[in-house]
């Protein structure tokens, strides 16, 4: 035996490692996954594969260039929530090379330009998915209504060739738009929301997921499910998610109920669009939250206004991941500004006052 | 009793079952025992013997110097055989001046100092000088002069005297057996030092992974008023001193102060046997009980060893370490310290002695992180640790001292809950290291600033006093030709008149 010292204590150490972590994530997504994979059938399978592969490419690529262990890092998992991510964030059959482009600016530039894992400012599958959201709004907001594998309408392996790498699919035919798209487009033309609702798919189906939408986003128990999994397992804590959602409902409430014609009340917000995806599994990704849990309580309420405020006023019907960028600019101030209370001190950093000194 | 949560705090694998249930067993006395003057915080004791003196068991070898310090005694008869300098068991691995001590084998005590009758009728005075000279530093692992804290009482009001037998590191049981097996003596070493710091209470506390130690303590105090036992969360580091005392009394002590602030002064439940022995037997602490644990010890047990006993000696009496250990500790696995060499002694500090393996210590190299918060949220302190290391990574030492790393108190349990392996406590010991020198630096250059302003301005003064009296000697002698001149005029006056 040789005596090594080289370090302070501990000497010992928790089971904890950061691929453990990752991959605990990636378990808790797969049954919305797998739910929306059938769901949406062929297509959505092909456009997954090509998004998670480009981004495993693309971080292969770039460790490499920066001299590191590509292996090690395609290790880590991280970059399998990158491509995971982005993959449940576009529409389900859009074509390849948008999941491509979206994967190049994820992995490429929100990422290793900023110099690798841990370091990037902004969540790199959001990058991805909004540079090709402003890049190619055409494909990005053609959506299209479940089409389970193995029921009538699910198309075959080689129309979904077609669809993923050909000329796509025939965006007259089938495509539609997701709800609260649809509803800001009636909204434009006059139509008030309590009109529009009323063709609107009903609670329940927004509910299982019975709607067009993006990839990941339309099953709410099932990221429910992977959310309180990630709880349990302390991954993620209550914070962000709570803190983002209960804001969006209650703007949501409070709006619908002063102004009925041009709001969507506390449900459709939570229901619809990334809400409960970005509550448990964008906005709360580490490295671009704050870390402190009073941080974060404000970084979700942060995320759930942003939200709100993009949904009802601005030209994108869905604004998770505008909110969610947005707010990650914000991490930096926020993790300054909400740090605990120090052990014997103030919240300003004074010692506590000694009993009778007062 | 009711108690109260404290902050962050984590829940590593104990691994106490090696060695709790095994008695405490005596080390058959070495041959040669080492005896560094420093196993206290403070000065080291300076040497009252020479080479090749006789010396009795419990004789004093060295005298406490200064302030804080404590004195050393001979744990066993024998014959001073060198006095010289030798690796210290400490992580430096830096020489120290250390009495050696060969056994003659006969383990002859000295005359013992007169035990004090009634310590309860003995003043505060008479406990604190005998506490002193019996040589007792804290037994928890701080080794502060235990003397020095029963003093506490002429400056605070105390209200309790809380005794810490959390035990909350992982592996040792030596706090548990000294428990179990010596409940009365505990009690009794409390209540004694509880009347010497005039507080009212005792109050027992014992992490609830300690039934039996808690029962044992229950019957003893049962005897007695005023002692409360109370069982803890299991839950590091309950057994830090701020933090016991929140979970018992509530009381969060202010930063950069003492427990004795807030009216609570915490000893070591070993402490207080110790204690006893001195007062009750007049016996100074020559031994202490060590667990020798971990999966790179053939046998574990709890021992009392004679102070100065080399490492490799008692884990060769734990028959050897496998060659699957990887560390030897000193201490608990959290806070404890890697020794440099297994030929250094064990001191009164010693509360274990711990052969790990790799996967007890499950160390991998470090990977980048991922800011997942986790260090933030198990700091017992409040502490952010991810953004103190990435000012200190940085050289922003400054600003890690702003956001409080001197507040950090090394418990490890950021380092411990790190997914990414990152040393955190390395960077703060290394930070609180750094700023302490600076600090002492800047002092000094002050020190040099002032002392030479303070000889210029001697010097000025004296170049003022010689031209005083330059010009006092001249105004005089001015004063004296005038006068002279004066007296000459009306001689000449005179002269003229006359």
């Amino acid at each position: 035996m040789s005596i090594v010292i080289d370090k302070s204590g501990p000497f010992t150490h928790g089971p904890n490692t950061v691929s453990k972590t990752m991959f605990t994530v990636l378990a808790a997504l797969a049954p919305a996954t797998l739910y929306n994979l059938w769901l949406f059938g062929l297509p959505a399978i092909l456009l997954f594969i090509v998004t998670m592969a480009a981004c495993a490419l693309c971080e292969a690529a770039c460790v490499r260039i920066s001299g590191g262990n590509p292996d090690r890092a395609l290790g880590d998992g991280s970059v399998l929530i990158t491509g995971w991510l982005l993959a449940l964030s576009l529409p389900p059959w859009a074509p390849w090379w948008v999941a491509v482009v979206a994967s190049v600016f994820a992995v490429c530039l929100a990422k290793h330009a900023f110099g690798g894992l841990g370091q990037n400012v902004f969540n790199p599958a959001m990058v991805g998915r909004v540079v090709v959201l402003v890049s190619f709004p055409l494909q990005m907001t053609s959506f299209v209504s479940p089409k389970p594998l193995f029921t009538p309408g699910s198309p075959g392996l080689s129309e979904s060739m077609t669809i993923i790498f050909g000329r796509g699919f025939s965006l007259d035919g089938i495509s539609t738009a997701s709800p609260l798209g649809f509803i800001k487009t009636e909204l434009s033309k006059g139509v008030p929301v309590t009109q529009s609702l009323s063709s609107f798919p009903s609670l329940g189906d927004m509910m299982i997921g019975f709607h067009p939408g993006s990839m990941g986003e339309t099953a709410v128990p099932l990221i429910l499910l992977g959310g309180l999994f990630l709880m349990w397992r302390k991954i993620i804590s209550w914070h962000i998610p709570v803190s983002m959602l209960a804001t969006l409902f209650l703007l949501g409430t409070i709006f619908s109920t002063i102004d009925p014609a041009r709001h969507t009340g506390g449900m459709v917000q939570l229901l619809s669009g990334a809400s409960f995806l970005g509550a448990f599994f964008i906005a709360t990704d580490y490295v671009t939250s704050p870390v402190s849990k009073s941080g974060q309580l404000a970084f979700g309420f942060g995320v759930g206004l942003l939200t709100w405020i993009i949904r009802t006023y601005a030209g994108y019907p869905e604004g998770v991941a505008f909110a969610v960028l947005l707010m990650n600019a914000l991490t930096p101030i926020l993790d300054q500004h909400f740090r605990p209370r120090v052990f014997g001190r103030t919240r300003k950093g004074e010692p506590l006052p000694v009993r009778g000194d007062k | 009793m009711k108690l109260f949560p404290i902050l962050g705090g984590i829940h590593p694998e104990y691994r106490k079952e090696l060695t709790s249930e095994k008695a405490i067993v005596a080390l058959p006395l070495p041959k040669t025992l080492y005896l560094p003057l420093q196993q206290h915080m403070g000065a080291p004791a300076n040497t009252t013997v020479s080479v090749g003196d006789e010396v009795k068991k419990g004789q004093v070898l060295a005298k406490a110097q200064g302030a804080i310090s404590a004195a050393v005694h001979a744990p066993t008869s024998g014959r001073i055989a060198a006095i010289t300098e030798m690796t210290a068991p400490h992580p430096s691995g830096l020489p120290q001046l250390t009495i050696m001590l060969d056994s003659d084998g006969k383990d002859e005590w000295a005359e013992p100092m007169a035990a004090i009758a009634d310590p309860f009728a003995a003043s505060a005075n008479e406990i604190k000088t005998r506490v002193a000279e019996a040589g007792i530093v804290g037994l928890g692992g701080a080794t502060f002069p235990s003397a020095v804290k029963l003093g506490l009482g002429g400056q605070h009001k105390l209200e309790i005297l809380l005794l810490n037998g959390a035990e909350c590191e992982p592996y040792l049981t030596c706090d548990d057996r000294v428990m179990r097996e010596f409940a009365a003596q505990v009690v009794d070493g409390a209540r004694i030092m509880a009347h010497a710091l005039g507080a009212p209470k005792v109050i027992i506390a014992v992490e609830d992974n300690k039934p039996q130690a808690v029962e044992s303590l229950k019957a003893e105090a049962a005897k007695t008023p005023n002692v409360e036992v109370v069982g803890v969360p299991v839950q590091y580091p309950m057994g830090a001193e701020r933090h016991l005392t929140q979970a018992v009394t509530g009381r969060e002590t202010p930063a950069r102060k003492l427990t004795a602030d807030v009216g609570v002064v915490v000893h070591n439940v070993a402490t207080a046997r110790a204690v006893h022995q001195a007062v009750r037997l007049g016996r100074p602490l020559v031994s202490r009980v060590v667990t020798v644990s971990g999966g790179g010890v053939a046998e574990p047990k709890n021992i009392e060893v004679p102070l100065g006993t080399k490492v490799s000696e008692l884990l060769d009496f734990c028959g050897g370490i496998s060659k699957a250990t990887k560390r030897v500790i000193s201490g608990g696995p959290m806070m404890g310290q890697p020794l440099p060499s297994l030929d250094v002694a064990v001191v009164k500090g010693t509360s274990g002695i711990l052969a790990l393996t790799q996967s007890e210590t499950n160390e991998h190299a470090s990977s980048p992180c991922i800011r997942c918060g986790s260090c933030v949220t198990y700091c017992p302190c409040g502490l952010v640790p991810v953004e103190m290391a990435s000012f200190i990574r940085n050289d922003k030492l400054d600003l890690a001292a702003k956001i409080g790393v001197q507040d950090c108190v090394s418990c490890g349990s950021c380092s411990y809950i790190c997914p990414s392996h990152i040393p955190l406590v390395h960077f703060f010991n290394y930070a609180k290291g750094k700023i302490a020198a600076l600090d002492r630096e800047r002092r000094k250059t002050e020190q040099t600033k002032s002392l030479v302003e303070a000889h210029n301005a001697r010097l000025e003064r004296q170049a003022q006093a010689k031209r005083e009296a330059a010009a006092k000697a001249k105004a005089a002698k001015e004063a004296a030709e005038a006068a002279a001149a004066a007296q000459a005029q009306p001689t000449i006056e005179g002269g003229a008149n006359a």
